[in-house]
């Protein structure tokens, strides 16, 4: 028999990597919060690769630390190794990524929802939800029933979850955890539109059964960089990467079975992500590229569990041992857990708002896996930006939106919402039209002001990042205003830089120009130059040198907010107006966008449309 | 939908008459400025609304053409906005050299109903017109789209494509190699990024060198049949036009005003106007004629001077020869049947393309036409390659060829890829306009296309 067991102000369904940001943003804002797991030895779990960031992922972690999150900080504590990738191919495209050590990421992230005040850890599988007078009940498989103001779905590869190995499949959650079976039904209730995505991992394998003799061997960055602007610094790399090949035999034994795979015999049917292939995709796709990489990782400091990074793959155990041992390292590996593909219930994210509330369910709010998304860091943004809209609500302030302008994290929601996803969405760099303005160095001076405002970031931090702030604009007018004289040893520097020799005096902003040239090249010629950290000194080169193209992303912006100020209704009918062709008016229906700028990125919606909108909105408020 | 300050043509596209090209949006005088010079010297940003000023449209440094600027000021305006009219002297050519200028100078091309659209938006309209000012905009992109679906289908798409399939296959090789870094993807070198955006830029800069001649084959040339009286003019028209039309008689001054048709002469259509002959005389009516022709021969695009074999040059022959310098001039010689008089060398002096023809005989025609197509620059032209059909497109083309350009400076200078990788982009978002299209996608399709990535 059910029974009444407690009433919260925000419920977050799943404590992932998204459930964790919703639940501790929402707390941090005072509400009583709830997070309910299915597993307490799964709160943070890494089911997937043991590294945090990557190219524009290590974007969305910066960013979400800028406003006040927390994966940031915890991968710092739980790092083996840092790099920071695509140095040298531009500062937009910098991306930090660290392996971690998993489990004691886990620990330290179920610690901190522990420690929070305000939250409250539970292990628990919900399985129903039911709108009611002020809110949801939501029921555990316990009976227990809960009273919630608002309620964020977080559920991730737990919700209907079934793994296919070979012939061989069951329901499941990842990592052999019990799966979320009855809640599905529940939400369909609801009304949300659900559909299947697919995923998969590569197995792990024991360390001493590899021979690293002959592999190439990849090191971290020294020193290593962390990820939260709050860490000062991380210590040395502790571990090593390796990278091995597949080669002819590998493809052979892949060809020889490909009938046995899930996906080739049509037993899955859920989508799979173009970007996370398994391996014998990747064979079937590209059949003429003879050799693939692979990447060793380890996957954490008290571990001998070894991932294979490229190398995930849904054919049965037996094939996966045989074409592992092709390759060179892995001749004589031992299996610990093999790879498996795994189908998960998802929502057609276009059925939400970018405040990632449903539209048409108000209260209930979606994050991560559950919304369509692929990846540790898509979730956290999104569980991050949830929750602080179900704890906003809940104290009735006005809700975060971040947009494609200020942010990775509003792209990719904005993508969801307004674009849907096919597949498991990834965030790319390629994605952002603003990418030289949206870099990962100055995530802080996009973010932090809307943490602070949001009231996540301490005051003490906010000084600081004022400070530094102030230090950097001083030093670009102190650069503009300096000049810097010609002299036989700055000339002979230039010219073996590749770059031409000064006749006359020249503003050091000006010289900084060239993209020979850097900031050491100032220090060593001007005593007066201060002795700035390197963060600085980095962000100082970005907008000297990549002036003319900020200011031109810049510009862009500026029109884009102008789009995005004009608001539209929610709930309206796009039929009654008569000059928007019948696609654009089904589309914006279907969307529902925020304003003309989201309306405007609606495929099917053209510019003329847009003008009937904003006639139409002119002669709405002339009325 | 943004404050970019636009510009079209704003009387029907016919001819004669006054052709009117409307700029509206805040930088509309600081543009008109850029092309239009006062006589008086006066700017028509220092200019209050509700004037007027004479003066000349340039461009690149060339005159144009005369035109009267009317100068309005936001919010008194037919679009609320500041505002800028030039008035030329019509003839469609002049008037789309003269729009040409003005978006080469800042302005970007009107949308379909964009004028009606910021008038109602700046409150100009009353708000009972709301529908019907959302008809207009809806029928106007109706047309709007069957022009791009031409683009979609014809030939020009395909020519569109071709450079934009180029330019996506290396920006997705770009984002592949920046967002997987640790796949084995080929590396970038500077050496592909510069063969492509060279391959680019020159098709990009053949499209829009072959806008002219392919107006030229749509449109046609604003043609002038000009000469002393009885030189044989009319009988060139008929020769060219394959019938008779104008009133062929030896009395001088028979043809007394701009007469016109339109003739196809090999792959070019010229808009033929056969003038009154440049004599001076003390007849009143024929006076008229003889202005008028001098008028129209300043303006037109190009110019058959026509020459009598048989006799010396006249002082109206020598006034002819000095007028042809300013205006694309071929030299046709007639009577060629006759014994040489005149003096080739002083025609020679002044117009490099002369043909010798006998209009009675119609000797000579096959060279004259070849001689046209060859000055239309539509020669090689094979209209079924594609060919920009307005000034929307060519915008598009331009702006793109910009991009590619921006590119690859950026990479001369040393720029990083990420930079030129956004240039890049700008170019293929432009080409995708013309076809209707939206970006989003599609490089990132590419990079799943053409790549093996992912972990």
């Amino acid at each position: 028999m059910k029974y009444f067991a407690g009433e919260y102000d925000v419920a977050v369904i799943g404590a992932g990597h998204a459930g964790i940001e919703a639940a501790l943003a929402a707390a941090r804002l005072g509400c009583k919060t709830a997070v309910f797991t299915i597993n307490m030895d799964a709160v943070g779990n890494c089911p997937c690769n043991p590294s945090i960031g990557g190219t524009a992922k290590g974007h969305l972690v910066r960013e979400l630390d800028a406003l006040g999150g927390e994966m940031g900080k915890t991968a710092d504590e739980c790092f083996l190794q840092s790099r920071m990738l695509n140095r040298g191919k531009g500062p937009a495209v910098h991306s930090l990524r660290a392996q971690i050590d998993r489990r004691k990421y886990s620990d330290t992230m179920k610690h901190k929802l522990e420690l929070q005040p305000n939250l409250e850890l539970r292990q628990a599988e919900i399985t129903d939800i039911e709108a009611c007078e002020g809110g949801y009940k939501i029921t555990t498989q316990m009976l227990a029933e809960y009273k919630c103001k608002t309620v964020v779905i977080a559920t991730g590869t737990f919700l209907g979850g079934k793994i296919y190995v070979g012939e061989v499949s069951y329901e499941s959650g990842p990592d052999g955890m019990f799966p979320a079976t009855k809640f599905a039904q529940s939400l369909k209730k609801l009304g949300l539109p659900l559909r299947r995505f697919k995923t998969g991992t590569p197995a792990r394998v024991l360390r001493r059964s590899i021979d690293f003799s002959g592999l190439e061997v990849q090191k971290g960055d020294e020193p290593p960089l962390p990820f939260s602007y709050e860490t000062e610094s991380l210590g040395e790399n502790k571990v090593d990467c390796h990278i091995s090949w597949t080669n002819d035999k590998t493809k052979q034994v892949i060809l020889e079975n490909i009938h046995r795979s899930p996906m080739y015999s049509g037993k899955i049917e859920g989508v799979g992500p173009r970007y996370c292939p398994s391996f014998e995709d990747k064979i079937m796709r590209f059949k003429d590229k003879p050799r693939h990489q692979l990447f060793i990782e380890p996957c954490g400091e008290n571990t001998e569990e070894m991932y294979l990074q490229g190398m995930s793959s849904s054919l049965p155990e037996e094939v996966q041992l045989k074409f592992y041992k092709t390759i060179k390292g892995l001749e004589n590996c031992v299996i610990m857990r093999p790879a498996y593909a795994i189908e998960y219930d998802c929502v057609d994210p276009t059925a939400m708002k970018p405040t990632l509330e449903f539209k048409s369910i108000p209260c209930l709010f979606g994050a991560g896996q559950f919304n369509g998304s692929s990846g540790y860091e898509e979730a956290a943004a999104q569980g991050f930006v949830a929750g602080v809209n179900a704890a906003l609500k809940v104290l009735g302030r006005q809700p975060l939106v971040l947009t494609r302008s200020n942010s990775y994290i509003g792209t990719l929601i904005d993508d969801l919402v307004t674009k849907g996803a096919n597949e498991p969405y990834r965030m790319m760099t390629s994605r952002s039209e603003y990418r030289l303005v949206l870099r990962q160095d100055n995530a802080d001076e996009r973010l932090t002001p809307i943490g602070y405002e949001l009231g996540l970031i301490s005051e003490e931090r906010y000084k600081k990042f004022l400070h530094k702030q102030e230090i950097k604009r001083a030093e670009i007018n102190r650069l503009k205003n300096t000049s810097i004289a010609p002299s036989e040893k700055l000339n002979e520097l230039l010219v073996s830089r590749e770059t031409a020799p000064l006749t006359t005096g020249i503003r050091e902003y000006t010289l900084l120009k060239r993209p020979q040239l850097d900031y050491a090249v100032i220090l060593e010629f001007d005593e007066n130059a201060p002795d700035l950290p390197n963060d600085i000194i980095e962000q100082i080169e970005i907008e000297i040198k990549y002036e003319g193209y900020i200011q031109k992303q810049q510009k862009q912006v500026e029109q884009v907010k102008k789009l995005e100020s004009k608001s539209l209704p929610s709930d309206f009918d796009y039929k009654e107006i008569n000059g928007l062709r019948l696609e654009a008016q089904e589309k914006l229906n279907k969307i529902k966008p925020l304003n003309i700028g989201q309306a405007s990125r609606i495929s099917g919606v053209s510019p003329a449309d847009i003008s009937v909108l904003l006639i139409w909105l002119a002669a709405k408020k002339g009325n | 939908m943004d404050n970019k300050t636009i510009a079209a043509i704003s009387t029907a596209q016919g001819e004669g008459g006054i052709g009117v090209i409307r700029i509206s949006g805040d930088d509309a005088q600081k543009i008109a400025d850029r092309v239009f010079k006062n006589i008086n010297g006066k700017k028509l940003c220092d200019m209050k609304g509700y004037t007027a000023a004479f003066g000349n449209v340039f461009q690149n440094g060339e005159k144009l053409d005369e035109a009267v600027a009317l100068v309005f000021r936001e919010p008194n305006s037919y679009t609320g906005e500041n505002v800028v009219e030039l008035s030329c002297h019509g003839g469609i050519y002049i008037t789309k050299q003269v729009l040409r200028a003005v978006i080469e100078a800042g302005a970007v091309p009107a949308q379909a109903g964009e004028f009606t659209k910021r008038a109602f938006l700046n409150g100009k309209t009353d708000l009972t017109e709301a529908e019907s000012v959302m008809d207009i905009i809806s029928a106007k992109s109706r047309s709007a789209a069957r022009a791009a679906m031409c683009v979609k289908e014809g030939a020009l798409r395909k020519r569109v494509n071709s450079v934009k399939d180029d330019l996506l296959v290396l920006t997705a090789h770009l984002s592949a190699w920046a967002d997987y870094p640790e796949e084995d993807i080929a590396e970038v070198d500077d050496e592909m990024i510069l063969s492509v955006c060279e391959k680019a830029e020159n098709e990009l800069e053949s499209m829009l060198s072959t806008y002219d001649s392919g107006q030229a084959v749509k449109q046609g040339i604003d043609t002038v049949i000009a000469g002393r009286p009885n030189v044989g003019k009319s009988t060139l028209m008929n020769l060219l036009s394959g019938y008779e039309k104008s009133i062929v008689t030896d009395i001088p001054g028979t043809t007394r005003d701009i007469v016109e048709d339109t003739v196809v002469a090999g792959n070019v259509i010229l808009r033929l106007s056969d003038t009154a002959g440049l004599r001076n005389t003390d007849d009143k009516v024929e006076k008229i004629g003889v202005d008028r022709a001098k008028k129209r021969l300043e303006q037109c695009g190009l110019l058959l001077a026509v020459f009598d074999y048989s006799r010396e040059l006249t002082q109206d022959d020598l006034n002819l020869l000095e007028a042809s310098v300013n205006v694309p001039s071929i030299a046709v010689v007639n009577k060629k049947e006759l014994i040489a008089k005149l003096d080739i060398n002083k025609i020679k002096s002044k117009i490099s393309n002369i043909i010798y023809i006998s209009a009675i005989t119609g000797d000579g025609r096959d060279e004259l036409i070849s001689k046209i197509e060859e000055i239309a620059g539509t020669q090689n032209l094979n209209p079924s390659e594609g060919i920009l059909a307005n000034e929307r497109q060519r915008s598009n083309v331009s702006n793109a060829l910009n991009s590619v350009i921006e590119a690859k400076n950026a990479l001369n200078m040393g720029l990083t890829y990420d930079a030129v990788t956004v240039s890049l982009e700008d170019a293929i978002s432009e080409l995708l306009e013309m076809t209707g299209e939206k970006t989003s996608e599609e490089v990132i399709d590419r990079v799943f296309h053409n790549f093996c990535v992912g972990k």
